[in-house]
């Protein structure tokens, strides 16, 4: 090969490279136009990649979320244990929602699909969406097994050959409170990874390519020489931190030893609470992907996903601990735990680099999922059943130049929904849903503010939440003399304030209203250090009250 | 008003740098450009009416109609200088604008600013008041609240204010009171509310469109005003219409109320060039192509029409990232615009991989080879290292350009860094940006629920005819058209704009229970609200109407817009449109969902002048091969090889003059490449049609 043809060929594997997460973003981009479910099509809870033939994941879309990311990037292997790629055909479309075979609880369905050139098989498209209903308990903490918690779909065929499994959508059907929905989602599932295969297929005409292999190889090359780059920038030695939360039945420890190395990092996460007799366990997989996000975001956020960029990030979690659950431990919200799983990372890493790394933030989601009608009243409900879940969130953590972002998930990469969107596909009302003043941690640069959500049945009826909430007793930290931010907390809105739990399924009484106060993010720096206009521009807009900005930011004027 | 050909009109366009001006009488045309007056941008158009009338030999009182667009409200808004507003809110709900949806528009990037509302919180204030999703009153309007706030808003000396309620845009009753209430005690503020400039569901795209058209709404009269006094003072005495970012014309008067339905008028001028040129071809499935000095803007056109759509966000933060501005929902002409042009800058990131914008090298320093200082490789250096431009003949020879910068800046930033000659990075940057914007144009293609396959590309801009042919055959596109008149399209594209107005209205129906009834009543009511607007600006011409519905299957997030008959329905229509949708989601998406039933979210109603017949340009006999002005050595970005590359001058080439690829063919403003395995011919219009030959 000459000099200059050796350059053309590098330089077209950089476009390929370029063309393939082109690919995998339109793969996305037809999910969120057809899927069904407000969780896929307003939050953008999904992901979408492609995949090499022995299950390496090349590429994923841009638009998703962190828990589904490396997560779904594990699955394909379990695929190809079970349908190896040759006795795959054009057409067929592949399923499972194991939560230790996918993305870890059964909201998530999870499609694989080969993709064909010249009747050979070439790659794997996979995807995965969170879903609004798949029987059981319902989306929520209260489950014993993974049994209790909805229908469990093993890795089948839902197309052969194009042909629908009518029995699976039988199944489907049958074993879900919104079954037109989920059957819509599925085929939006497998209409995307088609998009995908078709434009792979374009792609490899253009560039006369026989396989992906080569490109592959050049994708895995680059990224791990990128990633160990970053990593060789880190200080050499073992980190340790630990994060509380709330747990259900008792208060839950994270513990974390992170060991930076020549070309790895590893965490390992002994000393962490056991197993919860409810769905707050979190299998491996989605242990993984959070840990490895927090650590990717701070140390190598620039390198795109794939299975070599994920690879330097190492995990070793003690089997019985509540970051390994097994089968068949109940793992329904298994987010409310993984979701603080970047803030510990970040723990460790603070000692490392501390001006890349941010305080403690709300991190898990505050989802309330809502249940009215005749599953929660019986024969007296008052209003048409619904079930719904919005997707909300607390401030999040200061950054080291940057105050934290109000109301705005993290690590999680949804949306919520608009209120409006919300009221017209369930008789509910919301009565409030604002900025909480005073929830900042205080800081030279302060967390983000929660947020204050009332939300009442139409016509004041009862109905029910299915409570999975955290950072009550267990506020995010402030890092550096900041402040803690505020606590959450969970009840009605009656004159006495009375509680609810964190967790699990709960009764709002008629004519009463479920009250959440999210929390705040937690604060950097010491508060007195603070720019002064900015505690005075926090204050005249109400979010900051002039006693604790004199209390705590020693504010002067006013 | 194209059909009115004979008399004299005017365009002017004021962008960021230049205002430019055109205007066409019959099918003669004059150009101007002047510089932009900021402070005062009535002076900088009074100038170049001045100079165009001149060049035109033209008195003030020659002219029949002068149509106007501009970027000043796009510009007040990303420079945070419109005016100090307010807005009144349902109570619970005063943070809406500052929550947003809650997300991170990059998952990955820990110090993202996120775009600061309009109001900040002191003037976002909390009305009891609250309706239910079906207008329903929950809970009474609190009069005296309203009273209280604008005692306050007062002190506080607000210039302009916004009302926006939950559900406002389905029972306007609360807005419409407060409204009358501020009125009473406070004349002279300027009032926008949410159910009657955005009236469609979505509380934050709602209130943030609201509180943008208050933001600039005085400042945008108060410029209307003094531009119209300025040129009656000038001796004009023609009618004067608005650009609207939908596309269609408009009065001051209406402009003045929903200012921000100007915002995106020049970029909507120039896809509107692209719709009359494919119109004058006959080509019903376009894909424009613009590519500039900062940007690429891509469009698609189906029908001879831009693409419609309602959403829009203005002055993103995070540079080019989608969410990561403030959402507008109003008509625009929808296209992608992505940090590609020639002054996009090109460096290596931490894989190997050779990035390409969005940072833009701008006029000043500019690219390396302008040889102003600039020292990183932009997109023109890497077309100059590869031998596509004559350094001495750039810019009609105004702008000599310097390669041996260009190599230099090449091989310092790029080539260094991954073993390549100077010359073979200007090869990678080029394939690098050539392939971001094809890539823009396929998932923008995919968004928009269209297909590419197909498509006829029109390219222009100081760019778009240079990377064109690369670009198509990235997307698979086997052909493209080159028009004249390129360095004005926005102004031209002005003049060829029809007077029109749309009306959007949010009335929830599905197929299983369909209010035949309610339906007639609100599209007769929005067509007579649009036929008001547009009566006023066609003086008597001829009017059509189109009628569209959002439709999906009930649970679904996105709609697909489905033509209505511009008449009242029966129950013979509605079926049909039922399976009309099966149809296009069918056409879309491979398969339709069985057991769903379909829901209508929202309806528009467009009216519009009949826009003039144009002749498809008749064909014209192969004219003589043109002789070549000179030879390039010029390296071919597919195969990196270097050839000698003939160059044309189009003003010698004639129509029927055939051009076989490789080749060039230059222009004072551009140059149009010819590549390997293309054809060129001019046809009629003296436009250059590219054509792949099959491999």
């Amino acid at each position: 090969m000459s000099k200059e043809t050796g350059a053309l060929a590098q330089i077209q594997r950089q476009i390929q490279w370029n063309r393939l997460i082109a690919v995998v973003e339109e793969q996305a981009q037809t999910m969120i136009r057809t899927a069904f479910s407000t969780t896929v099509r307003e939050a953008g809870d999904l992901s979408a990649g492609i995949f090499d033939l022995e299950g390496r994941m090349l590429a994923q879309a841009v638009t998703g979320t962190p828990g589904h990311v490396n997560s779904m990037a594990e699955s394909v292997g379990h695929f190809l244990k079970k349908f190896p790629a040759h006795v795959m055909k054009p057409g067929d479309h592949y399923i499972t929602n194991d939560p230790w075979l996918a993305t870890g609880h059964l909201h998530d369905l999870t499609v694989v699909t080969p993709a064909f050139r010249n009747g050979r098989i070439v790659g794997l498209f996979a995807n995965t969406a969170h879903i609004i209903d798949i029987g059981g308990l319902g989306m929520g903490p209260e489950g014993r097994s993974v049994f209790e918690e909805g229908l469990y779909i093993p890795i089948v065929k839902c197309f052969d050959r194009n042909v629908p499994n009518e029995t699976f959508f039988d199944f489907i059907r049958a074993g879900s409170r919104t079954p037109v929905e989920l059957e819509g989602d599925i085929y939006s599932l497998c209409a995307c990874n088609d998009a995908g295969a078709k434009r792979l297929v374009e792609m490899m005409d253009e560039f006369a390519m026989d396989s992906l292999d080569e490109l592959g190889g050049y994708i895995f090359d680059a990224s791990t020489r990128a990633t160990l780059a970053e990593i060789a920038k880190l200080p050499r030695d073992t980190y340790r931190a630990e994060i509380k939360s709330d747990g259900y039945e008792a208060p839950v420890t994270l513990k974390a030893a992170m060991t930076i190395h020549d070309d790895r990092i590893v965490v390992n996460f002994a000393g962490t609470s056991g197993l919860s007799n409810r769905g707050i366990n979190v299998p491996p997989a989605y242990c993984r992907a959070y840990a490895c996000f927090g650590i990717k975001c701070v140390v190598a956020p620039e390198v795109p996903n794939n299975w070599a960029s994920l690879l330097p990030f190492q995990m070793e979690i003690p089997e019985g601990c509540i970051l390994n659950a097994p089968h068949p431990y109940p793992v329904s919200v298994r987010h409310v735990v993984g979701q603080l799983l970047p803030d510990l990372m970040m723990g460790c890493l603070h000692q490392a680099v501390p001006e890349r790394v941010n305080a403690e933030g709300s991190s898990a989601l505050w989802n309330p999922p809502l249940r009215g009608g005749s599953q929660v009243s019986g024969q007296a409900a008052e209003t048409e059943d619904f079930e719904i879940i919005t997707f909300n969130s607390g401030g999040t953590g200061a950054r080291p130049t940057k105050d934290g972002l109000d109301g705005t998930a993290f690590p999680s990469g949804v949306r919520t929904m608009p209120v409006e969107a919300t009221e017209n596909v369930a008789p509910v009302i919301f009565w409030q849903k604002q900025l909480r003043p005073d929830s900042a941690g205080a800081g030279r640069t302060r967390g983000g503010f929660g947020q204050v959500m009332e939300i009442g049945a139409k016509g004041d009826a009862e109905f029910a939440v299915n409570a999975i909430f955290d950072r009550v007793a267990n506020p995010p930290k402030g890092r550096d003399g900041g402040g803690e931010g505020a606590a959450g907390w969970v009840g009605l809105n009656d004159p006495n304030g009375t509680v609810l739990r964190t967790k699990g399924f709960q009764i709002v009484p008629k004519g009463k209203h479920l009250l959440l106060k999210l929390p705040g993010g937690g604060g950097m720096g010491d508060p007195k250090e603070r720019d002064p206009d900015l505690v005075k521009r926090d204050v005249e807009d109400g979010l900051v009250s002039l006693e604790a900005a004199r209390a705590v930011y020693g504010f002067k004027s006013g | 008003m194209t059909s009115d050909t004979a008399n004299a009109r005017l365009a002017v366009d004021i962008g960021g740098t230049f205002t430019d001006l055109a205007i066409e009488k019959g099918d003669q045309r004059w150009t101007a450009k002047v510089l932009t007056t900021p402070h005062a941008p009535e002076q900088g158009v009074l100038e170049g009416v001045r100079q165009v009338l001149a060049k035109a030999a033209m008195a003030p009182g020659d002219l029949a109609l002068l149509i106007h667009g501009t970027t000043l409200a796009t510009n007040a808004i990303i420079e945070r200088k419109g005016a100090k507003t307010a807005l009144l809110t349902t109570e619970g709900f005063r943070d809406v604008l500052a929550l947003a949806n809650e997300a991170r528009y990059d998952q990955y990037d820990l110090n993202i600013d996120l775009p600061q509302p309009l109001v900040r919180r002191r003037w976002r204030l909390p009305v009891p008041e609250r309706l239910d999703n079906t207008g329903k009153v929950l809970l009474p309007l609190d009069e005296d609240a309203v009273r209280a706030h604008v005692a306050f808003l007062r002190e506080e000396g607000i210039e302009s204010l916004a009302i926006g309620f939950l559900h406002g845009f389905v029972n306007p009753a609360h807005e419409q009171r407060a409204a009358a209430i501020v009125r009473e005690m406070w004349p002279e503020l300027p009032v926008s509310l949410s159910s009657e400039v955005s009236p469609e569901m979505r509380e934050w795209e709602r209130f943030s469109t609201t509180v943008a058209n208050a933001y600039v709404q005085p400042l945008m009269a108060s410029y209307l005003g003094r531009l119209e006094v300025g040129l009656r003072a000038a001796g004009l005495a023609c009618p004067l219409f608005l650009m609207l970012s939908g596309g269609g014309l408009t009065t001051i008067e209406t402009a003045s109320r929903f200012p921000i339905r100007l915002v995106e008028s020049g970029p909507a001028g120039g896809a509107i060039f692209s719709a009359f040129v494919a119109k004058q071809r006959g080509f019903d499935k376009v894909l424009s192509f613009d590519m500039g000095g900062t940007t690429a803007k891509v469009c698609l056109i189906d029908d001879f029409r831009p693409q419609a759509s309602r959403t829009f966000e203005v002055a993103r933060v995070g540079r080019f990232k989608k969410g990561s501005g403030l959402p507008l929902r109003i008509p625009v002409i929808e296209m992608v615009e992505i940090g590609a042009g020639g002054g996009s800058i090109a460096q290596v990131d931490s894989m190997g991989r050779i990035q390409v914008g969005p940072e833009s090298a701008g006029a000043d320093p500019g690219p390396a080879c302008y040889g102003r200082g600039g020292t990183h490789p932009a997109v023109t250096d890497a077309n100059l290292a590869l031998g596509r431009y004559q350094p001495e003949l750039f810019a009609g020879g105004s702008l000599p350009l310097k390669p041996e910068l260009s190599r230099a800046a090449l091989a310092e930033h790029v080539g260094g860094k991954l073993g390549l000659s100077a010359d073979m990075a200007g090869l990678g940057v080029v394939e690098m940006v050539d392939e971001n914007m094809a890539n823009a144009a396929r998932v923008h293609a995919i968004e928009s629920g269209k297909g590419y396959d197909g498509r006829i590309v029109i390219a222009f801009g100081g760019g778009g005819p240079v990377h064109g042919y690369r670009v198509c055959e990235k997307v698979g596109v086997k052909r493209m058209l080159v028009p004249s008149g390129a360095g004005v399209g926005s102004a031209i594209g002005f003049l060829r704009a029809p007077v029109a107005y749309e009306v959007v209205k949010s009335l929830y129906q599905r197929f299983g229970s369909f209010d035949l009834k309610a339906v007639n009543g609100l599209l007769a009511s929005m067509s007579a609200e649009a036929t008001k607007v547009v009566s006023e600006g066609a003086f008597g011409q001829p009017v059509e109407e189109t009628r569209i519905a959002y439709m999906r299957y009930v649970g679904q997030g996105h709609e697909i817009s489905v033509p209505l008959p511009p008449r009242a329905l029966t129950e013979a229509d509605v079926a049909e449109i039922r399976a009309l949708y099966d149809s296009e989601y069918t056409r879309f998406y491979d398969r339709p969902v069985p057991g769903s039933d379909v829901e209508i979210l929202s309806f528009a109603v467009t009216v519009r002048t009949v826009e003039a017949h144009v002749e498809p340009a008749a064909p014209v006999a192969d004219g003589a091969p043109p002789k070549p002005i000179r030879h390039q050595m010029v390296r071919d970005t597919a195969t990196g090889e270097v050839t000698e590359w003939p160059v044309y001058d189009r003003e010698h080439m004639s129509p029927g003059a055939h051009v076989a690829g490789p080749a060039i063919v230059a222009e004072a403003e551009t140059s149009t490449l010819i590549g390997p395995g293309w054809t060129c011919r001019m046809d009629g219009l003296g436009y250059l049609d590219l054509t792949q030959e099959a491999a």
